[in-house]
């Protein structure tokens, strides 16, 4: 019974729960791929990139190259003979075929010896090393061109990083991403964890109105604040600015906010808050010593909501903030300048994407704890 | 001044005057006000009980009323006026918008997108939650699925671009195609199916925020109703449809209005994907065309994108009031 129990729906049979496995695994490598594809196009440059596909980055890649050969010509019973390395003195790499002519780079194996035009013969040996011999009397009066298929070893490199980062205003909007982030999620905690507690522990009228009309805000379209705030903003002096956004951001944040933390908030302990008030501990006091610091679990959930939020926004900052190139963030930057200007630069846009969603991530994997116990609360009670 | 500095000047100002607004508006109400002290200090107490509610409340019932309330009326009170919001239209801006083909165009994209996403999202948000309950590495690929979440629209956009290119050697699309040699194609121009291509990314996204809470769900149902299920013989796949999905189907509810609603807020695929272009118009994107141009249509358009969430904004505060009682 107790095998039987132990997985619901497969019955414990080693057959299923193999089919289990193997679908699950399908499942993340189907939503992983994606983001990995730009991952590793980030680290390789143009050519690389337009040459093959990423999924094939790790592997040597076939390339044709022409070799202008140097040297001169020595006189041998064949002929005249030249002698060298097509990947020249310091060079190496593995030839996979050559020919004599462009049109034709993979007309003879490594080793063989390859017949050219006028009975000139051409030997080129795996690591490179070639033999040509021209049966003419006269000395070449010029040295020959030879055509080899080569295989190039993967790269990887941070070019396009550099490139981002140092000559193309994303440092900039990094900055100003982190800029309209950290007063927009810290602000509305403390605003929103003071209505939270009054909401949650202290008894007036229309408390349940307030709740439902919290509720209620949830799910307003911010689209339709975008114009009456915007002329808000203008006629009260601050127009569009980082003042604005973080307004916006604040104001946008706190029906969530207060929603949390209520719900969080109301299934504290009841015991240890009529204590301390019976105690003689005011309300403020019971807030700020007691229910703050228990809360912490809420407080971090919402804060980790609010930065992903505001961090990935693109709306509110298209809006709120003005459309000089100085004050893009990442997102706005991405959407409105890169993916026009650098439509087909795959590997710049890429490394753009990363540098935009690298500190998510890391929240994310770091604090995934507190966001799935935030998501649970909103949405589970 | 360099913004990042106004940034932590304003978390100053703005956490200190909170706590400065909290402390000293407490301290008012008790020393100078009403002091529990003197011949009133009964009343005085339940005076300052009534009053400091709304203390605590006060800036965020501001805020919201501000940011949030003021908006609905401000933006239906706009969109009855002309584009330069000098002459009142009444109903011309709607008018409008319904005699143009391409939103007509956008509502029905919409439409399709309020349609499409939460069903597959919560399908096989299910489906990995069910899945990956009893696995050992379960955690792993949950979070792993999971992590686009984290990823903006703009950033999960840019990766879906890449794996729609038209190029076989960037796009897996077309590289998958090509070893079955068939021509490229643009998924992006593909008329009518675009849109579901577009779609896919959004249900990319929000599998992961649907799986965490049904994964959530399934663990809470009752071992022993699955247990008694077993005893009676009940099949996996019948204990599954018959005893689980009843169980959990408040939460599949609540999972599929969320992504509903959020739906119907986001723009930034389409914005980035196509610009609105080859029919994959949507309603919030079609508002940004308008925004800075003509702000009564586009106010029209926000308040459309209104009433339709309007239903489920009810809904919600119909299950909120049963939950507070």
């Amino acid at each position: 019974m107790a095998a039987a129990s132990d997985d619901g729906i497969a019955g414990a049979k080693s057959g299923l729960s193999l089919v289990t496995n193997v679908t699950v695994l399908l499942l993340v490598i189907l939503w992983l791929i994606p983001t990995v594809g730009l991952l590793v196009s980030s680290f390789r440059d143009r050519d690389a990139i337009g040459g093959s596909g990423w999924w094939r980055a790790f592997t040597a890649t076939s390339q044709n190259v022409a070799i202008s050969t140097e040297g001169e010509f020595t006189q041998t019973p064949d002929g005249w003979t030249l002698t060298g390395n097509v990947f020249g003195p310091d060079g190496s790499g593995e030839v996979s075929a050559f020919g004599g002519r462009r049109s034709e780079p993979n007309a003879f194996a490594p080793g063989e010896t390859g017949e050219l035009v006028r009975g000139r013969t051409l030997t080129i040996e795996a690591d490179g090393d070639f033999v040509y011999v021209d049966p003419d009397a006269e000395e070449p009066s010029r040295n020959p061109t030879l055509y080899v298929a080569t295989e190039v070893p993967p790269t990887f490199g941070t070019g396009n990083y550099e490139t981002i980062l140092f000559s193309n205003g994303m440092d900039r909007a990094f900055i100003n991403t982190l800029t309209v982030t950290i007063p927009a999620t810290i602000i509305p905690i403390l605003v929103a964890a003071f209505a939270a507690y009054a909401l949650a522990w202290m008894d007036f009228p229309f408390r349940g109105t307030i709740i439902a009309i919290i509720v209620g805000l949830l799910v307003v379209p911010l689209q339709l604040a975008l114009v009456p705030m915007l002329k808000f903003h203008n006629t009260i002096g601050i127009g569009q600015s980082f003042y604005g956004i973080w307004f916006a951001h604040t104001g946008f944040g706190l029906p969530l906010a207060i929603y949390l933390l209520r719900n969080y908030m109301v299934g504290l302990p009841r015991d240890i808050i009529e204590s301390a008030k019976v105690d003689g501990a005011t309300d403020f006091q019971v807030f700020t010593r007691i229910v703050l610091p228990l809360s912490f679990p809420a407080l971090a959930s919402f804060a980790i909501f609010q930065f992903l939020w505001t961090w990935n926004d693109l709306l509110i900052a298209k809006v709120f903030l003005p459309s000089s190139a100085e004050s893009w963030v990442m997102t706005v930057k991405i959407a409105d300048d890169l993916l026009g200007s650098r439509g087909g630069d795959w590997g710049i846009l890429a490394a753009a994407a990363f540098v935009s969603i690298a500190v998510p991530l890391l929240v994310f994997f770091t604090m995934q704890r507190y966001l799935v116990r935030g998501l649970l609360a909103g949405s589970v009670k | 001044m360099s913004p990042l500095f106004q940034g932590v000047l304003t978390v100053v100002i703005g956490v200190g005057g909170c706590i400065g607004y909290f402390w000293t508006s407490n301290l008012v109400l008790d020393k100078v006000l009403f002091p529990p002290r003197g011949p009133n200090a009964g009343r005085n107490i339940n005076r300052a009980n009534a009053i400091r509610p709304w203390l605590f409340l006060l800036p965020a019932m501001l805020a919201l009323a501000l940011y949030l309330v003021y908006p609905v009326f401000g933006s239906f009170w706009r969109s009855l006026f002309n584009r330069a919001g000098t002459d009142f239209v009444g109903a011309g801006n709607y008018v409008a918008l319904m005699g143009d083909g391409e939103f007509r165009g956008a509502l029905f994209n919409n439409f399709l997108w309020v349609l499409f996403v939460p069903a597959a999202a919560t399908f096989l948000g299910l489906l990995v939650a069910q899945l990956t309950d009893r696995l050992k590495w379960g955690n792993i690929a949950k979070s792993l699925i999971f992590m686009p979440m984290a990823i903006s629209f703009v950033g999960a956009s840019l990766i879906w671009k890449f794996v729609y290119a038209v190029d076989p050697d960037i796009g897996i699309i077309n590289a998958i195609r090509d070893t079955f040699g068939m021509a490229p194609v643009d998924p992006l121009q593909v008329g009518f199916w675009n849109n579901f291509f577009l779609m896919v990314i959004l249900v990319w996204v929000q599998t992961g925020f649907a799986m965490v809470i049904l994964s959530a769900a399934l663990r809470g149902i009752p071992e022993e109703t699955i247990e008694a299920a077993i005893i009676d013989g009940a099949s996996p796949l019948q204990i599954f449809f018959r005893i689980k999905i009843p169980q959990i189907m408040g939460t599949i509810v609540v999972v599929w209005t969320t992504i509903t609603i959020l739906v119907l807020k986001v723009f930034d695929i389409v914005y980035a994907m196509t610009g609105g272009n080859f029919g994959t118009q949507i309603l919030p994107s079609y508002m940004m065309e308008y925004m800075f141009r003509d702000d009564g249509r586009a106010t029209a358009v926000a308040f459309v994108i209104m009433i339709i969430v309007l239903p489920v904004m009810v809904w919600n505060i119909v299950q909120a009031n049963k939950e507070v009682r």
